[in-house]
């Protein structure tokens, strides 16, 4: 759970610079190329990075496999766990109150859910899609999505749920993994939770509210 | 000696044994002292019940000095009743009346928890700890001579933390406040307790693998490091145990003392 948890909020800053370099506007260098950063940065990934170690186009497969694997054992940890407790708990009580667990920490495991359909969504648009249609401009692509409210209204409520799973779950990790040493050691980690979730957030939906606004076109 | 006293609306949950279904019951009781603690205004409950020809509710308690861990209600849906005050939480023997208002309801309830099943009304079987405790919380101790204490120093910090961890009297609170039901508190104070001291090093990989095989296998659930436990918890446990859990568990997967 934290291990596969901590890959994928790896992957999730990764990901946000790769999109931020949306805000590089198509240009002219100085000996007369057009460079388009973000389509560049694509096709890197694609096809270019750990070339010639690997054979182009390669490494894009091992990482989708690599991410994919961490996703499906996070969700298995997440259905077993939550099993586990389902059967510890079978017997309800009546007035039940909760007095430490924060907002973010409730909303783990359906919020968990949500994000995976939103993330299913997410990926049929920008990957299984354009994929199949032979599309070699994802800025045009993008740029395209994005003028429209409703991806984007979409797309911040995806952002919206994953800021909430990991404003309890990059805390929860280290402690899942003993880092969490002391009572201020506690709270630091779930201040630094915050501000981690919180990055993320603004960094992923600056992009399309830009696009929509006209800013990137 | 105030003379201030209560009349209170108890919602009680009334269960005849572990197979048969429970319900919550109304009772009124009048002219409690603030002064008198949960525990005595339950006595006076069942002298009440016992002369209307009813059942007495059955509870656990022992000690009633805070120290034996017999106690525990869940009172208005947090165990031992703190609630949301700020204070220090108690066990429920320690808790006075003086913290209610005349004309409150309180809902009173056992612990909730599959590995804890119901004797009756309010007390539960709490049997599972002690089969946590001799899955791995003992140390074995060779017979011979005292070993020179010298040869042993313990730095104070690392004292102070497994004395604080010691203090764990088993009530069976954290689980009861977990939303996954998980006795991972209870187990980590005894992890942190015998782990930090020299006596507990030999068994110290073998431990944490089997007391948390025994906790999982006899049906608590995992940890989500929520902190409700830590919250409800009358000896002040600190969450922090639960990591100190984890590391003595990440660190015995790379040591070859079998397996739990
Ligand atoms: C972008 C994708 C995701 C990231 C970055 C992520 C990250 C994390 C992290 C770091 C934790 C804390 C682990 C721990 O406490 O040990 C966590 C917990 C959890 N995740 Fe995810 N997760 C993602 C997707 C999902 C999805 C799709 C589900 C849905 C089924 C899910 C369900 C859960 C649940 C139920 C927990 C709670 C377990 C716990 O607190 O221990 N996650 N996640
Ligand atoms: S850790 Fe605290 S709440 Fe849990 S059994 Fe020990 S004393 Fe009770
Ligand atoms: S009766 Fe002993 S701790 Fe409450």
């Amino acid at each position: 759970m934290a291990v596969t948890g901590l890959v994928l909020i790896a992957f999730l800053l990764m990901h946000m610079i790769g999109n931020l370099k949306m805000f590089i506007p198509v240009y002219v260098n100085e000996v007369g190329e057009t460079v388009n950063e973000f389509n560049h940065y694509a096709e890197f990934l694609k096809q270019d990075l750990l070339y010639p170690i690997l054979p182009k186009g390669v490494f894009i497969w091992i990482f989708r496999l690599v991410i994919l694997a961490c996703l499906v054992l996070h969700i298995y940890s997440a259905v077993t766990l939550w099993l586990r407790a389902n059967r510890a708990t079978a017997s309800k009580y009546t007035v039940k109150k909760t007095i430490k667990q924060s907002f973010s920490s409730k909303w783990m495991r359906w919020g968990g859910i949500l994000l995976a359909l939103l993330l299913t969504w997410h990926l049929i648009q920008f990957t299984i899609v354009p994929t199949l249609a032979g599309d070699h401009d994802p800025r045009s692509l993008v740029i395209a999505a994005f003028q429209q409210p409703l991806f984007v209204a979409i797309y911040v409520a995806m952002m919206l749920v994953v800021y909430l799973h990991l404003a309890h779950g990059f805390g929860s990790a280290f402690m899942t993994l003993g880092a969490n040493t002391s009572p201020k050691a506690e709270r630091v980690l779930r201040v630094i939770a915050h501000w981690v979730a919180a990055l993320i957030l603004v960094g992923f939906v600056a992009m399309p509210f830009s696009v929509l606004a006209g800013v990137i076109n | 000696m105030s003379d201030n006293t209560l009349n209170l609306t108890l919602r009680v949950w009334r269960q005849p044994n572990r197979n048969a279904p429970g319900k919550i019951e109304e009772y009124k009781i009048s002219g409690i002292s603030t002064d008198s603690s949960f525990l005595e205004m339950l006595d006076e409950l069942n002298e009440q019940l016992t002369v209307e020809g009813k059942e007495p509710v059955a509870f656990d308690h022992d000690c009633r000095e805070g120290i034996c861990g017999m106690c525990g209600i869940v009172i208005n849906g947090v165990p031992h009743g703190r609630g949301n005050s700020l204070d220090t939480p108690t066990t429920t023997c320690q808790l006075h009346m003086r913290k209610f208002k005349n004309g409150d309801v309180i809902t009173i309830e056992p612990w909730r928890a599959a590995p804890f099943p119901v004797i009756k009304d309010l007390a539960v079987d709490r049997s599972a700890f002690d089969k946590i405790i001799q899955a791995g919380g003992y140390v074995s101790v060779p017979t011979g001579a005292a070993p020179e204490a010298h040869a042993n120093a313990v730095s104070k910090l690392k004292a102070d933390r497994a004395f604080d961890a010691a203090t764990c009297i088993g009530c069976g609170a954290c689980v009861a406040a977990c939303p996954n039901s998980s006795g991972m508190l209870f187990t980590a104070a005894k992890i942190t307790h015998l782990g930090l001291l020299p006596q507990g090093q030999p068994e110290r990989a073998l431990r944490v693998k089997r007391m948390i095989g025994k906790h999982d296998e006899l049906g608590f659930g995992g940890c989500q490091n929520l902190g409700e436990c830590a919250a409800v918890c009358p000896k002040s446990i600190p969450l922090d145990t639960i990591s100190q859990l984890n590391r003595d568990l990440i660190a015995s997967l790379f040591k070859g003392d079998g397996k739990h």
